[in-house]
C-alpha cells in the first residue's frame, strides 16, 4: 500500500475549518492565519476514507492529496 | 523608443465575431453601437461560447466603452481566480448592482473580510446544524398546506422558499417573520432589473429599470415598518435581538438597512432558488435518476424498527452520494451565474498576454462547465461523473465553476448544497412529482444579468401513498 501525501493550498483556504470535522488527527487551524494546518502530511493509511472526505467536502477546494486519485485512494478501501 | 498602448496590448488578444448588427433597428436606441452588448442582452450564452470556439482560452469582446477579455480553459481560470483583489476588482465590473444595493453599500468584501465574517457569522460550518434545522422547518411550512395533488410554479415557490430561507438564517428569524410572498415578489423585481443596458447607464429610463427602483422603495417602506414596530417595542432581550436590532442600534436609516439585507441575501437568493428548480426539471427528465434519488432518500430516512427515523436536519449536512451528484450535474449543466467579471486594476499578465488596467476580465462557468475534454459528452446529464474514480469536479478545480474558483470561490456554496438535500429529502420523501408541460419548455430567461427560469415552469404534484 502506497503512502499519500496531504497538500493544503494555502491562497485558497477560506477558514470553513469542516476538514476538521473529517480528520482532526490530519487538519488543523491556525488561528491567527484563519487557515488549515495540515498536522499529518503523510496520514496512516487506515486515514484515507476520512482524508479523501475532507478533500472532497472542503467548500474552498484546497485540499489534495497526491500519489494516486482520491477514487483509487477509495478504490483500495473496498473489501 | 516606442510605447506599448492599452490599445496594442488589446490588439495582441483576438476578438469574437459579430452576429447582431449594433446599430440595428431591433436594438434599443440607447445601447446602438455597443459593440456585443445587444447581443449580450439577448444570447449571452451564445456569445461566450462562441468567443471560446473562434479565439480559444482568451478572447475579447466589446460593451460599449469596455473591453471584455473572455478567458476559458484551466490554466486562463486558474489565473483569472488566482489574481489579488488588488488586480482584479470585482465590484467596478458589475455596473447594474449599484441601484440594487444602493449607493455606500458594498457589493462584496475583500478575502480577508469574507473570512473574518465567515469566523464570526452565519456561514460558520458549526452554525450549520442550526441552518439546517431553520430550512427543514421553513420547506415544511411551505408544502403544510399542499393537499394530495396540485400544481406549483418552479420559480414562484423555490422564490419565495429561498426568500425565507436565506433571511432566516442570515438575518434572523424574527426579521424573517415579518416577511410574505408580497416581500418575495418585490425582490424578484429587483433581480430581474439586471439588464445589460447597466453597462451604458444603470439609470436609463427603461421600464425593467423602474420597476427595480420602484420595487426597492416597495422593500424599504417594508423595512421601515418593521423598524418602527421594533422602535414603538422597545428593547428586547439580547438572546432575542436578530441583526436588524443590531443595525436599529447603530441607528442606520431604513434604505441603508434595506441595502444591506438586500446584498446580504442577494448571492444566496436567485442561485439557490434557480438550482433547486433545475434539479427538479432534471430528475423530471431522467425518471431512471429520479428513482435511483427517492430510493436513496428512502433508505436513508426509513424507520424499520421504529426506533426513529434520521432527521432531515441531520442527514443534510452529511453524505448523500446520488443526491449530491445530481445537485454537481445541475449546477454544471445550469450554474446560476453564467458569467464572472473583474475590473483590471493594474496591468495583469495572462497566459503570455498583458491585458491592460482599464479592461474588464471575465470568466464563464457556462463555458468552462462544459469543455468537452474536461467532461465528455459535456451537453449530456451524468450523474455519474461524480462518482469515484471520476469524480469530474475535483479533478477539473479550474473548469468545473459553478461555484467560480479561487480566494472568491461561493463562500456559501456549503450552506447552499445542505439548503438543497435539505429540500429534496423533504419533497422527494413526501411527494411525487410529474411535469405540467412538456419537458423540454422548461427554459432560462437570460435577458437579465440575473438569469431566472422562463415562466411558465410548472409541475404537478402528488403526495405519495402512506404520507
Amino acid at each position: 500500500m502506497s503512502t499519500m501525501r496531504v497538500l493544503a493550498d494555502l491562497d485558497l483556504c477560506q477558514g470553513h475549518q469542516l476538514c476538521q470535522g473529517e480528520a482532526p488527527d490530519v487538519f488543523g487551524f491556525d488561528e491567527d492565519a484563519d487557515v488549515v494546518v495540515v498536522l499529518e502530511e503523510h496520514p496512516d493509511p487506515s486515514r484515507r476514507a476520512d482524508v479523501a472526505q475532507a478533500v472532497k467536502y472542503c467548500p474552498a477546494f484546497a485540499l489534495s492529496v497526491e500519489d494516486g486519485a482520491i477514487g483509487a485512494i477509495e478504490e483500495e478501501d473496498r473489501p | 523608443m516606442t510605447t506599448t498602448t492599452p490599445q496594442d496590448l488589446l490588439a495582441d488578444i483576438p476578438e469574437v465575431s459579430t452576429v447582431l448588427d449594433d446599430r440595428s433597428e431591433e436594438v434599443p436606441e440607447i445601447i446602438r453601437g455597443t459593440g456585443h452588448l445587444p447581443e449580450m442582452r439577448v444570447d449571452p450564452v451564445s456569445l461566450f461560447h462562441r468567443v471560446r470556439e473562434e479565439c480559444g482560452d482568451i478572447g475579447r469582446f466589446r460593451l460599449a466603452d469596455k473591453q471584455v477579455v473572455l478567458v476559458t480553459g484551466a490554466e486562463a481560470n486558474e489565473a483569472f481566480f488566482r489574481a489579488p483583489d488588488a488586480t482584479l476588482d470585482q465590484a467596478a465590473a458589475y455596473p447594474f448592482m449599484t441601484p440594487i444595493f444602493g449607493e455606500g453599500v458594498v457589493f462584496d468584501a475583500s478575502p480577508e473580510e469574507r473570512q473574518q465574517m465567515l469566523k464570526n457569522q452565519a456561514l460558520r460550518g458549526d452554525m450549520m446544524r442550526g441552518h439546517a434545522q431553520t430550512i427543514e422547518a421553513e420547506i415544511r411550512r411551505m408544502v403544510a398546506d399542499w393537499g394530495d395533488e396540485g400544481e406549483i410554479d418552479l420559480l414562484d415557490f423555490f422564490a419565495e422558499l429561498t426568500i425565507y430561507t436565506t433571511s432566516a438564517c442570515l438575518i434572523g428569524k424574527p426579521f424573517r417573520e415579518e416577511l410574505d410572498a408580497q416581500f418575495a415578489q418585490h425582490y424578484h423585481e429587483l433581480e430581474h432589473g439586471t439588464d445589460a443596458i447597466a453597462y451604458v447607464d444603470a439609470y436609463a429610463d427603461i421600464d425593467s429599470f423602474r420597476r427595480r427602483d420602484a420595487a426597492r422603495a416597495e422593500l424599504v417602506a417594508l423595512v421601515q415598518g418593521i423598524v418602527d414596530r421594533r422602535v414603538e417595542r422597545g428593547p428586547v432581550p439580547r438572546e432575542e435581538r436578530d441583526l436588524l436590532d443590531v443595525l436599529i442600534s447603530l441607528e442606520m436609516s431604513a434604505d441603508y438597512i434595506t441595502g444591506i439585507f438586500i446584498s446580504m441575501m442577494f448571492a444566496g437568493h436567485h442561485t439557490s432558488s434557480g438550482t433547486a428548480s433545475w434539479a427538479m426539471i432534471e430528475l423530471l427528465r431522467h425518471p431512471d435518476v429520479m428513482a435511483q434519488v427517492v430510493g436513496e432518500l428512502d433508505d436513508l430516512y426509513a424507520d424499520p424498527d421504529g426506533t426513529g427515523a434520521v432527521e432531515v436536519s441531520f442527514q443534510a449536512l452529511r453524505s448523500i452520494p446520488v443526491l449530491e451528484s445530481v445537485l454537481k450535474e445541475t449546477l454544471r449543466l445550469h450554474p446560476p451565474l453564467i458569467i464572472l467579471m473583474r475590473l483590471v486594476q493594474e496591468d495583469f499578465e495572462l497566459m503570455g498576454r498583458t491585458i491592460p488596467a482599464g479592461t474588464v476580465v471575465a470568466s464563464s462557468p457556462r463555458v468552462s462547465n462544459r469543455i468537452e475534454e474536461d467532461f465528455p459528452d459535456a451537453d449530456t446529464f451524468d450523474p455519474g461523473r461524480y462518482i469515484d474514480p471520476r469524480q469530474e469536479d475535483l479533478q477539473n478545480r479550474w473548469t468545473w465553476i459553478p461555484f467560480g474558483a479561487g480566494r472568491h470561490r461561493c463562500v456559501g456554496n456549503a450552506f447552499a448544497m445542505m439548503q438543497m438535500k435539505a429540500i429534496f429529502s423533504v419533497v422527494l420523501r413526501d411527494f411525487e412529482f410529474e411535469a405540467a408541460q412538456p419537458l423540454d419548455s422548461y427554459r432560462d430567461d437570460f435577458t437579465k444579468m440575473v438569469i431566472q427560469l422562463e415562466q411558465p415552469c410548472r409541475v404537478r404534484y402528488r403526495r405519495r401513498p402512506g404520507r
